[in-house]
């Protein structure tokens, strides 16, 4: 067999990187929705993802439900979750500090995690791919069909979300109780309304990511933590608040630890994405596209 | 009523045996099969009358693959519950841990864990006093493959393993023997135990043109690595798994991208494929058929570790009764035990009683396991 | 807790000193003790937490980091060039002390969500490093032959002298901490969590102190990593990891967060949950600690500290 060439090596490594980087970028936006409405960063970000890619397994292989009826099941029952988040840890918390809000997500997240653990197992599973795995070979590098899903979904997100929240009526309510919600609540916008739509709709994103990507890299109960981390962290990276930069932070991020795994060392490969975080947060914590006013004036 | 008095009266005294295995947590696709392999010889053994009429009593308890708890839980069971032997830990880097334990407390430790450093004290290059194992080393699994490769003529060869306690053993056996057997490792990558993509690594090694690869890895990401493996085009490279890819389930997941992968197994794996001569074939068909029956499950390699413990301290119970050292003293002698994953022949000097003849290298055909010559 | 009560901490020694005999005395409780060892060394970690969360207000979700720190290098030190123990936990501990003020300087001038997720990155890639670094640390697989400690002869080789040893240190870091609290230095703390600006308005060095509790806190952790790592005689990474850091937060949160007893209380509770009590419940034990943790942020803020308020609060109506 030949020895291929550098260049394709990089480029697979490209490609492997935008790939993972879309998953890591829609956790990202996931978090900026609540980020941008609440000011609450929600540790159980990660979980929704994993939950994505658990429940279609079991409605689509389990249960034999057909691929166009599962992805939007799925969709609606992680989001159920993703309310039922904010109806149990974050509402009721009377007196909000960024601790108390800190450990209610994270409170969230590991029970979470323990429930999938006790109806799935701790077995990985497996979802057969959207449209095969017959790969295509692109000037030396291998890309699976499936890879182009995930990508692609990406920019579903991307076009859906920017319109709902340009366009629409709900969308610019939402984002007004980001900047000021008792101006929002004044001219009667329902706050603790908006608050559970953003947790709906980031939990709906992360179910995206998940069920897309679960037949490239398999799904177990305890893959959330570190999505959550590395979602955060493309996060920072492009400016919290900001969708473009988070789908930026995100293939760039996933680039990074692609690239840092090839050509560097493939132990630390998860510390890639954590240093960076440390850089940016040490150095530029309001990240390639946030702007320092923004994020002075944000409570926490 | 009547029955249940008959069956207390039925035993006369009772043995206890302790175990502890990762039952839960990170390992617990060693632990959970080990457990229930245990409970079901218990259980077979107790309803044919018990070790000379006495009841065997397992108490076991699991780790949760977490050190702390290993070591308070092996200490309750010598201690507080007072067991003649204890079998278990699941985990190497655990097994190391309680060693200190046993040694103190002069009470037998069959381990159930794979590291040759359980019975190899590193500073005096004896086994430790108390402490035995049943998993064949590591380097058992290694000089299998290498042999298989020799034979290929094949040496140059990539391997990649996964960072934990299990790869890392494995890839310093594969560095350590490599140069016996003539290997040239042209590759050395590693990944995560919760890695999900291993394009990165495998794209490296495509790039180095070996004439196969080895990987040493447990758990999801070995069948990921398959994939990979598959999808990047690479089928055309041998890859070798450790023994640790042994269960149908793997191939399973593997979904049809395991075909032709090679790996070396214990004889339990493959009791179907085994001779009718072969002098394994009856135990391991026999575990074979309780434990699919009994747990409705596949049978799993590990498991058959834990029945090689717990027989061979059942064996030592039925010869010299409970006394801690008259069974240490025993299981040291024992030769000829035909166990699951080979036939045991321990001495003072190897508390292990295994050879690289305890594994057979196997083939991914077809879906199934084939034996390869 | 505005005084130094003398009292509660003098009760509370009693029954320290008494309990291994009386454990003794009851079959099913004969194994307490060494549990109640490990209770002591998560107690000098929580200990230092409770002041940073509780009193300044800045969280950490990765103190697992200075706990391993401590443990590994005790255990290097120990283990490969034979040093006597007591100098390597000093050595460890001033190992953690540079650490945690070059980790803490730039990342104590974040707030909240960012210096949570600056505490949790930094867990995590020294838990990285424990496993990769192979030669210094075993990798995955631990560090075995960790020896124990000995003072003049003495050694500390059963579980009893183990236990005094270890609570003997809690209970006085206990009364140093306490002390702190009731002293300038608290004072400064306390206003420093009520609002920094008004805190340096007023003179107070807030980077200063910040960093200087979070630097006592890592230097404990340090210190109950050096006892764990020569009580096992045994160290590996796994320990160390992101659920543990998260544990200890757990032990805080439900011991009460501005309550040093509560830390002891919660971290007493927690150990013998996870270690004792919950064994019977394994798959639920995860359920269980977000269960306890969602119940306490929810419900009781306060934590269990705050139980005795709520119920002098009904009998008043």
């Amino acid at each position: 067999m030949e020895k291929i060439t550098l260049a394709s090596q990089l480029l697979q490594y490209l490609i492997t990187g935008l790939t993972v980087g879309s998953v890591y970028a829609m956790v990202a936006v996931g978090f900026n929705i609540i980020y941008n409405v609440t000011e609450i960063i929600n540790f159980a970000q990660g979980e929704f993802v994993m939950l994505g890619g658990l429940i279609m397994v079991f409605l689509h292989v389990a249960m034999g439900l057909p691929l166009i009826l599962a992805f939007p099941a799925t969709i609606i029952l992680v989001t159920l979750v993703g309310i039922f988040l904010d109806r149990l840890a974050i509402r009721p918390i009377r007196r909000p500090s960024v601790l108390t809000l800190i450990i209610a997500t994270i409170a969230v997240s590991i029970l979470i995690k323990g429930t999938a653990s006790l109806i799935w197992g701790k077995d990985p599973f497996d979802l057969p791919a959207f449209s095969g795995r017959n790969p295509i070979t692109f000037l030396g590098a291998v890309v699976q069909p499936q890879y182009f899903w995930v990508i692609g979904f990406l920019i579903i997100t991307a076009i859906a979300l920017s319109i709902f929240f340009d366009r629409t009526i709900l969308g610019k309510a939402m984002s007004a109780c980001a900047d000021n919600p008792n101006a929002a609540s004044l001219v009667g916008i329902n706050v603790k309304q908006m608050i559970m739509l953003s947790f709906a709709l980031s939990a709906a994103i992360g179910a995206v990511a998940g069920i897309t990507i679960t037949p490239i890299s398999l799904m177990e109960y305890d893959r959330g933590a570190m999505l959550a981390v590395k979602g955060f962290a493309a996060a920072i990276l492009g400016g919290l608040g900001s969708f473009p930069g988070a789908i930026l932070g995100g293939l760039i991020m996933g680039s990074i630890e692609s690239f840092g795994a090839g050509l560097v060392s493939s132990g630390y490969k998860d510390a890639f994405a954590l240093i960076v975080l440390l850089v940016i947060l040490f150095f530029k914590p309001s990240g390639l596209m946030g702007s320092i006013e923004i994020s002075r004036i944000k409570r926490f | 009523m009547g029955l249940l008095i008959s069956q207390a009266n039925a035993f006369d005294g009772a043995y206890k045996v302790g175990g502890v295995f990762s039952v839960t947590g990170r390992a617990s696709f060693l632990g959970d099969p080990e457990k229930k392999t245990v409970e079901m010889l218990a259980e077979k053994i107790n309803a044919a009358g018990g070790i000379n009429g006495k009841k065997l009593e397992l108490v076991i308890y699991d780790d949760e693959g977490d050190a702390t708890k290993c070591n308070l839980k092996v200490k309750k069971l010598i201690t507080n519950d007072k067991v003649c032997a204890v079998i278990g830990p699941s985990l190497s880097g655990l097994s190391l841990a309680v060693i200190p334990v046993a040694e103190k407390h002069k009470t037998p430790l069959v381990s159930c864990a794979a590291s040759y450093k359980i019975v190899h004290n590193e500073k005096t290059g004896k086994p430790y006093k108390w402490v035995f194992k049943t998993p064949q080393s590591d380097s058992m699994a290694v000089e299998a493959i290498y042999m298989h490769l020799k034979n290929r003529g094949i040496n140059k060869i990539a391997i990649m393993s996964v960072t934990s306690g299990y790869g890392a053993s494995g890839r310093s056996e594969l560095i350590r023997l490599a140069p016996e057997y003539n290997m040239n490792i042209i590759a050395d990558e590693k990944y995560g135990p919760k890695d999900t993509d291993m394009t990165a690594q495998l794209t490296k090694i495509k790039g180095m043109a070996p004439a196969a690869i080895v990987n040493w890895s447990i758990g999801p990401t070995q069948v990921t690595m398959i994939r990979n493996w598959k999808d990047l085009g690479m089928t055309a490279i041998p890859l070798y798994q450790s023994h640790g890819f042994g269960s149908r389930k793997n191939i399973e997941l593997a979904g049809g991208a395991a075909e032709g992968v090679l790996c070396p197994l214990g004889a339990c794996n493959i009791a179907e494929q085994l001779p009718a001569d072969h002098p394994q074939k009856s135990v391991t068909m026999d575990y074979l058929k309780s434990y699919t029956a009994k747990y409705n499950e596949p049978l799993s390699s590990f498991g058959g570790h834990g029945w090689d413990a717990l027989q061979l301290v059942v064996d030592a119970l039925s010869a010299v009764g409970d006394d801690k050292a008259a069974i240490r003293d025993y299981l040291e002698k024992k030769q000829g035990f035909v166990g699951q994953h080979g036939i045991f022949n321990f001495s003072p000097d190897d508390h292990n009683g295994l050879t690289k003849a305890a594994f057979s290298m196997v083939i991914v055909k077809d879906n199934d396991w084939a034996l390869v010559d | 807790m505005l005084r130094i009560a003398k009292l509660p901490i003098a009760v509370f020694a009693l029954f320290i000193l008494v309990f291994p005999w009386t454990a003794r005395q009851i079959p099913a409780i004969e194994h307490y003790p060494d549990i109640m060892v490990f209770a002591g060394i998560y107690c000098l970690i929580t200990i230092g937490l409770s002041l940073l969360m509780g009193y300044a207000g800045q969280i950490s979700i990765g103190h697992a980091a200075f706990f391993g720190i401590g443990a590994y290098i005790s255990g290097i030190l120990t283990t490969n060039y034979g040093m006597n123990p007591w100098a390597c936990m000093g050595i460890g501990m001033a190992v953690t002390a540079v650490v945690a003020a070059l980790v803490g300087t730039p990342s104590l001038k974040l707030k909240g969500h960012y210096l949570a997720m600056a505490t949790l990155a930094f867990g995590i890639i020294i838990f990285i490093i424990f496993n990769e670094e192979t030669q210094w640390t075993g990798g995955p697989d631990g560090m075995p032959g960790i020896p124990g400690l000995s003072l003049f002869g003495f050694e500390f080789d059963s579980v009893e002298r183990y236990y005094y040893l270890v609570w003997g240190f809690v209970i006085a870091a206990f009364i140093f901490t306490v002390n702190v609290i009731q002293s300038g230095t608290g004072r400064a703390l306390r206003a420093i969590h009520a609002s920094e600006l008004a805190a340096g308005a007023m003179g107070v060095d807030v980077s200063q102190f910040k960093i200087l509790v979070f630097v006592y806190s890592a230097v404990l952790a340090s210190l109950a990593g050096s006892f764990y790592a020569h009580y096992l005689n045994f160290v590996n990474p796994a320990t160390f990891d992101l659920f543990f850091s998260i544990k200890l937060l757990i032990m805080i949160a439900l011991g009460g967060m501005h309550n040093i007893w509560g830390a002891i209380v919660g971290t007493g509770l927690i150990t013998f949950l996870s270690n004792e009590w919950l064994q019977y419940f394994e798959e639920f034990e995860v359920i269980v600690y977000g269960a306890i943790l969602l119940f306490v942020t929810v419900l009781l803020p306060e934590g269990l500290a705050g139980v005795p308020g709520i119920v002098k609060g009904w009998f008043r109506r």
